[in-house]
């Protein structure tokens, strides 16, 4: 490992190390703050009775079902826009502001339109993400080596070949950048939503645990979704780097 | 066949009238007439070498030749068939820019028009390593075009052009990214292949020497909008090679070239702005 990836982990354990003093030493409230073995504790007997195992099937299988949607819907869309110049100058603005609008004002409309199951929930981490995929993708379509397309067509292949052998590679590092804020916003829009109106998932068992008082419940949860997005970032990160020094692009 | 008098084969490809006006990029702006009008017959199994200024119209002529762009007046024909900007089977094309991909390992770069013109994987295989061997790329199959030099990576698309056996090749300063010695030796490889497969072969350079060693005839063009303003024979025997660069003839060659191109040079480098 680099040396700045050991002063990062250093810098973790110190901050998690320095929480653990605090909170052990009495200095804050254990009903504001547990320490953090406390909280890996809570966490490993609820992983263990098994009791949020359907909690965490449904939060992550939201998530990734979002995460396919909008990285996915993002490309294709972006990919069409890309095609038709006009409509992207009149969508442009709308793109740049998408994200100063606040989604969540509109999941009780979708909770009236789709009902109160997964499917509003869902929606929302896909309005969420697909907008950063369409801007990533277009990004990574604007640096597609033209020459690159000349020897595409030299082989006549067709446009979806064209899109799925040449576009699609050679914009790989740009889109990655979107990839990463789908995944991000994915679990935003999910376990937000879920915080919000729901009767199951992470969102919803951490709510309920706060306004049951059961602290360690609602730390061992906050934890394990930590956690979780730690490593699904990091396998990300692995990936993408891979990619970058393959292409001599790695920083 | 081709009678006495007349050259080895009928016209492979013939450019009439050809010329290539971009429109204006912005209101305001004039339209850049790029090319022409260009006369060309290229002979099938002729060497042709292209010489200009820089931003002549080269590279627009050798795109218009390809099929990749539409020529604005005039037409081109190949193997008897018009070419109405859309490239025609068997046209190969080296391009003067990087066009590897990075994404893809040295074989599969050079393997990938293969598989898209649905070759079996065994003849693709063949043929691929054949190329590779003949580029001098045999131990890179594996390898990232990120990690070769310049020069490789304009080798593995050279390979990637000829590994389909196109009948008509275009090639778009192709050397320009290698040293002298190894141009040199770049040339030789390229006439042995010439030879051997009897394709026609169109060569934009911007080394005389390199126009004057390598091809049947030299076409100078004029400085933008490039027409051709002399059409050198050189008469080589066809099994040359850069061996030749010490014949008398190869300096009365070079010489001409640049006498012709002269002024075009100059008249180049005034019209930068
Ligand atoms: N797509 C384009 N749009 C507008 N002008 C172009 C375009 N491509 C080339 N040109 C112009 O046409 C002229 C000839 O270009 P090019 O054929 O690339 O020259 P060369 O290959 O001889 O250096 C140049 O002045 C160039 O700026
Ligand atoms: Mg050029």
């Amino acid at each position: 490992m680099t040396r700045a990836g050991w002063i990062r982990i250093a810098i973790v354990l110190g901050a998690i190390a320095a929480l653990e003093v605090v909170t052990q030493a009495g200095l804050v409230s254990r009903h504001t703050i547990i320490p953090p073995t406390a909280m890996a504790a809570a966490l490993w007997g609820l992983i263990g009775s098994g009791e949020i195992m359907p909690d965490i099937t449904k939060t992550l299988s939201n998530v990734a079902a979002a995460f396919v949607l909008s990285a996915g819907g993002g490309f294709v869309l972006g990919l069409l826009i890309h095609a038709a110049p006009r409509l992207r100058r009149a969508l442009d603005p709308l793109l740049a502001t998408y994200y100063a609008v606040p989604f969540f004002v509109f999941y009780p409309l979708l909770i009236v339109i789709f009902g109160m199951s997964d499917l509003p929930i869902i929606v929302i981490g896909f309005l969420f993400g697909v907008v950063a995929m369409i801007i990533a993708t277009l990004n990574g379509l604007d640096r597609v080596p033209r020459v690159a397309l000349k020897v595409a067509r030299l082989s006549r292949m067709d446009p979806v070949s064209i899109a799925l052998l040449i576009k699609f590679p050679a914009a790989t590092p740009y889109l990655f950048t979107g990839v990463k804020l789908a995944v991000a916003y994915s679990f935003i829009g999910v376990i937000a939503s879920e915080f919000i109106l729901s009767g199951a998932g992470l969102g919803f068992a951490i709510s309920y645990a706060y306004n049951n008082f059961d602290t360690p419940r609602m730390y061992a949860l906050m934890l394990f979704i930590l956690v979780s997005v730690t490593a699904v970032n990091m396998v990300l990160h692995t990936i993408e780097q891979r990619m970058l020094r393959r292409r001599g692009l790695a920083r | 066949m081709a009678g006495p008098g007349t050259r080895a084969g009928a016209a492979h490809a013939v450019l009439r009238g050809v010329t290539r006006i971009f429109p204006p990029a912005d209101r305001g702006q004039a339209p850049v007439h790029a090319l022409g009008p260009v006369d060309l017959d290229l002979a099938r199994g002729e060497f042709f070498g292209v010489v200009g200024p820089s931003g002549c119209g080269k590279s627009t002529l050798l795109e218009i030749l390809a099929g990749l762009s539409a020529p604005t007046e005039g037409s081109v024909t190949f193997e008897d068939t018009e070419v109405r900007g859309s490239p025609p089977d068997g046209v190969g094309v080296v391009f003067q820019e990087d066009a590897s991909f990075p994404w893809l390992s040295v074989w599969d770069n050079v393997a990938f028009g293969l598989r898209r013109a649905g070759i079996d994987s065994a003849e693709t295989a063949r043929r691929v390593d054949h190329a590779l061997g003949f580029m001098g790329l045999t131990g890179f199959a594996r390898a990232y075009p990120a990690q070769l030099s310049g020069g490789m990576r304009q080798r593995v698309c050279i390979a990637r052009t000829l590994v389909l056996q196109p009948r008509l090749i275009l090639l778009d300063e192709p050397f320009g990214a290698l040293d002298q010695q190894t141009r040199l030796l770049m040339g030789d490889e390229l006439l042995r292949l010439w030879r051997d497969t009897g394709a026609t072969v169109l060569l934009i350079t911007h080394a005389l020497d390199e126009a004057a060693m390598l091809s049947d005839r030299i076409g100078v063009m004029s400085a933008r909008p490039g027409r051709f303003i002399d059409m050198v024979a050189t008469g080589w025997p066809r099994d040359r090679d850069s061996t030749i660069v010490s014949d008398a003839a190869f300096g009365e060659i070079t010489a001409r070239l640049w006498s012709s191109l002269r002024a075009e040079s100059l008249k180049a480098l005034g019209a930068v702005p």
